[in-house]
């Protein structure tokens, strides 16, 4: 294990303008989709971001693919700033930085053999190696992609329409996996699959890290899912961090009560002992007019005076496990 | 408390009869279902489970979907000899259903209280005042916080888990002795999708209906359900209480699926999957269908397909392969 980590995320916000009106708009407020994000990704490890709706997961996560550009903070890629990249810089973190998206239904192009896929994703991405020019070796490499991820070579002839969801969701990984990345945003790989072909997929995608040594950022809900991916686990809620530490000690010692929340929802597949269930009252606030104080004051079961009053900080609370709670003030 | 069955579905074919060929998405199924229950029908994208629900309502897609043979008998009464009109008295009333998407559900042109209103009045006349009491009332039902300035408000105004309440309140306005929930939490984040859950069973006791609850989350059957019934290629391969599922499961498919889930707590190593893919359901094999992807599978798996076997209290299977008890 490297001790440099691949890609650090610092003091990340995004604040998307609310307007109104066409030509004379005007700015209503701000939604504070991520605010004070920081983080950071080691070589072949994977990150678990995990949240519900809104808390700023998928913003993040379009920041680092370079989709969205932060209203205020850094992200380095091996100690280079990525805001600003133009030309063939921004076509070499482009081949270092790939992402694989939940819907295999919408992310590969109904009209194109899988095969030219994968390679114009190669092409795109081969920044100035005028070799890629040679289709023999682009067919090479397809077929070494297709294998790699589980499927057939002669199945680059086929259309995405010919595939299975599992499938697309592998010819996906291939296009990606192209330009040999570092890293790989996989936002909710698994999510719309089906139970069995979910365990497929997570089997491989573990395989390829063990292989390729590439680093992921996983994006997801589903905390069981992160259990069996993740190295370290980032959980938000409003554009915040709430609790951060490695996955072996979170799911060992939950602390945050927003996160022990999401951990009593998870349903056990199982007969269900449900005494301990906590039930969070109400849903998540509106983004634009987030509370002040602790964001997740209002629906706490732990609340207390001051979290209406004083934002609680990130800290550490054991090694590696940082918590935003003031019920850890003192410790 | 659970009491008499309300409804008994037995040997429901449901096919779509297609330019190129036949469809058998529903082929067999038969269950019961018994006041106060919740039934879990749980099987992978494509196994028709979803089918058998639009069947049970008699909602078939257009398209050459049709129910082919066997009988849904609702307090005893065929209803799939009803006509289209009496089917109409029948649908809010004695079975009603909620779907998973709460979007689609709703109409986004009528405010909730006129899409309420609508279902109020098909069983009771009254002035407007009175209606839209009942209305709030409807939604108090369903703990909507509020519910007097909510009911003049359009679906877009509210969110997901919201919207799946006031589904739910249409839903279950006419009392009906069963309510078919299809998916209806998976499109909800999960600290909502506990609060929608908790809700139906706290509802379930108040009206003692009975549940259908399809799901392919086992999960939420392991929260919600009493018995459990695994589909596969269109039909009920193991059927019995959620403990003897999970604790017990006979069934090679119902096995192998319960063992890809990923988990909260145990070792975290590979994950056991299922390989191949279900057959087609145009092309489907004389034996078991299950026998291509089975680790068990013998000749006469192959041959023929096995009959449904008595595995335990209220427990059964169709394998070969089972000791029947």
């Amino acid at each position: 294990m490297t001790s440099e980590p691949l890609l650090r995320v610092e003091g990340l916000r995004k604040h998307f303008a609310l307007t109104k009106g066409i030509l004379f708009a005007r700015t209503l407020g701000y939604i504070k989709a991520v605010d004070d994000v920081s983080f950071e990704i080691r070589a072949g490890e994977t990150l678990g971001l995990v949240g519900e709706s809104g808390c700023g997961k998928t913003t993040t996560s379009r920041m680092i693919l370079n989709l969205e550009t932060p209203t205020e903070g850094r992200i380095l890629l091996e100690d280079e700033p990525i805001q600003g990249l133009q030309g063939a810089a921004l076509s070499a973190y482009r081949a270092k930085v790939q992402a694989v998206f939940q819907d295999p239904w919408s992310s590969l192009n109904p009209r194109m053999k899988v095969g030219r896929t994968i390679a114009e994703s190669l092409i795109v991405n081969a920044s100035g190696d005028r070799a890629w020019g040679d289709p023999a070796r682009i067919d090479g490499r397809v077929r070494e992609l297709l294998l790699q991820v589980g499927l057939r070579p002669e199945q680059a002839q086929q259309y995405p329409h010919e595939f299975s969801g599992g499938q697309r969701q592998r010819v996906a990984l291939a296009a990606a996996l192209a330009s040999r990345p570092k890293l790989i945003v996989l936002d909710e790989p698994v999510s719309a699959l089906d139970v069995s072909i979910r365990a497929q997929m997570m089997n491989l995608l573990k395989d390829i890290q063990a292989e390729d040594d590439v680093a992921y950022l996983l994006v997801a809900h589903d905390l069981a899912t992160v259990r069996h991916m993740a190295d370290h686990v980032v959980v938000m809620y409003l554009g915040k961090i709430v609790e951060q530490a490695p996955t072996v000690s979170l799911f060992a010692d939950v602390r945050h009560p927003y996160t022990k929340a999401l951990f009593s929802a998870v349903l056990v597949a199982g007969p269900n002992r449900h005494e301990n269930e906590i039930e969070l009252k109400g849903e998540v606030p509106s983004p634009l007019d987030p509370p002040a104080g602790c964001r997740f004051h209002t629906r706490c079961p732990y609340v207390m005076p001051r979290c209406s009053l004083q934002e609680p900080a990130l800290r550490e609370v054991s090694p590696g496990h940082a918590v935003a709670c003031h019920l850890f003030d003192d410790a | 408390m659970i009491g008499e069955t309300v409804l008994e579905v037995r040997d429901l074919h449901t096919h779509f009869f297609l330019r190129r060929g036949v469809v058998k998405a529903v082929d067999g199924v038969s269950f019961s279902l018994r006041r106060g229950e919740v039934l879990g029908l749980v099987g992978e994208s494509g196994c028709g489970k979803s089918l058998t629900a639009l069947s049970l309502m008699r909602l078939l897609p257009k398209g050459g979907a049709r129910t082919i043979k066997g009988e849904v008998l609702l307090d005893g009464e065929n209803i799939l000899e009803r006509t289209p009109a009496e089917m109409r008295e029948i649908r809010g009333r004695r079975i009603s259903m909620v779907l998973q998407d709460p979007q689609t559900s709703l109409n986004p042109v009528f405010s909730i209280g006129d899409q309420l209103r609508e279902a109020i009045e098909r069983r009771q006349r009254g002035t407007r005042a009175e209606v839209m009491k009942e209305a709030v009332a409807a939604l108090r039902r369903v703990e909507i916080a509020a519910p007097e300035q909510r009911i003049g408000q359009y679906p877009h105004q509210m969110s997901g888990g919201m919207k799946q309440r006031v589904v739910g309140a249409i839903a279950i306005s006419g009392e009906p002795a069963v309510l078919i929930a299809d998916e209806p939490t998976t499109a909800l984040d999960v600290t909502i999708q506990l609060q929608y859950l908790k809700l139906l069973k706290r509802l379930q006791a108040e009206t003692g209906m009975a549940i259908l609850f399809i799901t392919h989350d086992f999960g939420v059957v392991g929260r919600m359900c009493d018995r459990v019934a695994v589909m596969y290629a269109g039909r009920i391969v193991e059927c019995g209480p959620v403990r003897q599922i999970f604790e017990a499961p006979q069934h090679p498919y119902t096995r192998a699926l319960i063992a890809s889930v990923p988990k909260m707590s145990g070792p975290i190593g590979r994950l056991t999957t299922i390989e191949g893919q279900p057959p087609s359901l145009m092309d489907l094999p004389v034996g078991c269908r299950f026998a291509s992807r089975c680790a068990l599978v013998e000749q006469r798996c192959l041959d023929a397909y096995p009959g449904t076997v008595r595995v335990g209290e209220e427990h059964t299977a169709d394998c070969w392969k089972v000791v029947p008890r």
